[in-house]
């Protein structure tokens, strides 16, 4: 028995959500009383579990081949599988990244089970886990629990845990072997690559005036944009906006969009959904203008409005003009 | 070419959500209910791929009664049929039994292609479009942001994440998860409305089926603490304006 953490890595470099993954498994492995233990998926990894070995698990299985050179669902799915069966860990955990999201639900089938997807936190009760997830997009959370037998499947937000760090002690590393062959990998990817670079750097800005759906439509941004103009700050959105092309692609805040740290956000119309939330959630100072006082984005606010956008932020900006003068 | 959309009908977004007693689940009693925004961009995607490349497009949707008017919008759109799973008003499933059901209802069509959306409003599980390919064998890939048909299989453009894209090439049958904004939305037309009517939609009972249906194993749902001890500035417009820049400028000296 053991509680087994899925980290990621890409050409040798570790992603950051594995240690705060590692940190969620500990507390699982120390609650049940097992083992944590780790897995690195990929060609040539054996560099990043030296390093994950640092980090708390007792154990690192590096699962090499070369059709894991790249990333397939096919391909981790039956490497991981063929992992999972060996070992029976009691809980699998991932980092909620999107590739685990193309691979995890499809390996947890294998096993009969549901993957419990994007958790926020880890309760143990007498040695039992208990997941809180969010729903609603944040404005409800639920704690879930399996008693269901056999292997727990579960991804971890960003930001559910602090990340590990290094303890003095290394764990063992050991190579698994896996049987794979070319035929089991349905899909071909190409190499990854970026868009025409950016010209809008929010990473890099003091102030940043951000709007959601609360602004209705289009037409309605001369409002923000005013805001923004009056406090000297870059203006950006959350997904919807930029989905609807109101706004570049290159002012979206959050999960699939730009990570900020702004000495002030202002975040106007902007419910708060998890995925936009760790885009903005380094800011220093945060103000929420909301009408829904159940918005998840008041959990992160410094200040709150709870009102009206189209009457509170005219009013602010003529306050701030006001106050510059 | 054939493809099935997956729809999914949930919550308003600008509902009121109160937690019912029990703690177990919403209060439903006064609710309305739409198409899952995600999901309207795979059926915009289906319905562009089936005007550009012809075919049939066929929306499957899990849900109680009420569902069948997400139904009849996706036809309104220019969907050519409609199957409904039947599920109790009360059901919450978990994404495998809801895709264990979804899997009774498409492995007759044999579709070239099925669409879902990224994830549900309501549940977020993100999963059942995967879950659904692996049950029915097929080829996926997730978060999509473009779609090409080529010669017995697609390449599809996948949204990775920190604004990095990645090409993927797969055969078909297969399962794609749509990214929302992969295209804009159209509105049903007054014709469209008119023509849904005539629409077929198939209803089956989903207690009908004998499936192993587990319910989302959700113990308590309730409203989340606080973690920054926020200050919420109450008054008129003019006042919360005034009262926030002192704030802005004195307190947290950002301005």
């Amino acid at each position: 028995m053991s509680v087994l953490v899925i980290v990621e890595q890409r050409a040798g470099g570790l992603n950051r959500m594995s240690l705060e993954t590692l940190a969620g498994g500990a507390k699982v492995a120390d609650g049940m009383g097992v083992a944590l233990e780790a897995a690195v998926l990929g060609h040539d990894v054996a560099e990043v579990a030296e390093t994950v070995a640092a980090f708390g698990p007792a154990k690192t299985y590096t699962v090499e081949h070369e059709l894991l050179r790249e990333y397939t669902p096919d391909g981790f799915t039956k490497a991981l599988e063929q992992l999972i069966r060996a070992k029976q860990p009691a809980v699998v955990l991932f980092p909620h990244t999107y590739q685990v999201r193309d691979f995890a639900p499809k390996l947890a089938t294998r096993f009969g089970r549901a993957l419990v997807s994007d958790a926020v936190d880890i309760k143990m009760d007498g040695g039992h886990p208990r997941f809180v997830r969010q729903l609603f997009q944040g404005k409800l959370n639920a704690d879930v629990s399996s008693n269901a037998g056999g292997a727990e499947f579960v991804s971890l937000q960003a930001g559910a845990f602090r990340a590990a760090e290094a303890s003095g002690a290394k764990g063992e590393v050991e190579a698994f072997r896996v049987e794979l062959e070319a035929r089991d990998i349905r899909t071909k990817p190409e190499a990854p690559f970026r868009e025409a670079q950016r010209s809008v750097d929010l990473s890099s800005a003091d102030m940043i005036v951000s709007v959601g759906r609360g602004i209705k439509e289009k037409e309605n941004l001369p409002l923000v944009e005013a805001l923004a103009d009056a406090l000297g700050a870059e203006l950006a959105a959350s997904r919807p906006i930029c989905d609807n092309g109101w706004l570049p692609m290159e002012r979206q805040v959050g999960s699939s969009g730009q990570t900020v740290a702004p000495k002030v956000y202002f975040a106007v119309g902007i419910s708060g959904a998890i995925q936009h939330l760790v885009g903005m959630k380094g800011a220093k100072t945060v103000v929420a203008i909301n009408s829904d006082e159940n918005a998840p984005i008041f959990e992160v606010a410094d200040y709150g409005i709870v009102g009206d956008l189209f009457q509170v932020v005219p009013a602010l900006t003529a306050a701030i003009k006001k106050a510059k003068a | 070419m054939k493809i099935i959309v997956s729809v999914k009908q949930v919550p308003a977004r600008d509902s009121n959500l109160r937690v019912a007693s029990g703690g177990k689940w919403l209060d439903d009693s006064d609710l309305s209910y739409e198409i899952n925004e995600p999901d309207a961009f795979a059926l915009e995607e289906a319905l562009q791929l089936k005007d550009a490349q012809g075919g049939e497009v066929v929306v499957v949707c899990a849900g109680p009664e009420r569902a069948g008017s997400t139904i009849r919008e996706a036809l309104a759109k220019g969907a050519d049929r409609g199957i409904h799973l039947v599920l109790p008003e009360d059901a919450v499933l978990d994404a495998l039994s809801t895709a264990r059901l979804l899997r009774h209802a498409v492995k007759n069509e044999a579709p070239d292609l099925i669409l879902t959306g990224l994830q549900s409003d309501d549940l977020g599980y993100g999963q059942t479009g995967v879950v659904l390919a692996e049950l029915l064998g097929y080829a996926h890939a997730t978060i999509i942001m473009q779609v090409e048909v080529l010669d017995g299989a697609l390449r599809v453009k996948r949204e990775l994440e920190d604004g990095w894209f990645q090409y993927v090439t797969l055969p078909m049958p297969a399962v794609l998860a749509i990214q929302s904004g992969i295209k804009k939305l159209r509105y049903a037309t007054l014709m469209g409305i008119k023509r849904a009517k005539m629409k077929p939609v198939e209803t089956i009972l989903a207690a009908s089926l004998g499936l192993e249906l587990g319910r989302a194993a959700i113990e308590r749902v309730y409203l989340p603490a606080r973690s920054k001890q926020s200050q919420i500035l109450t008054g008129a417009p003019e006042q919360v304006a005034a009262q926030l820049v002192e704030k802005l400028k004195f307190e947290a000296r950002v301005l």
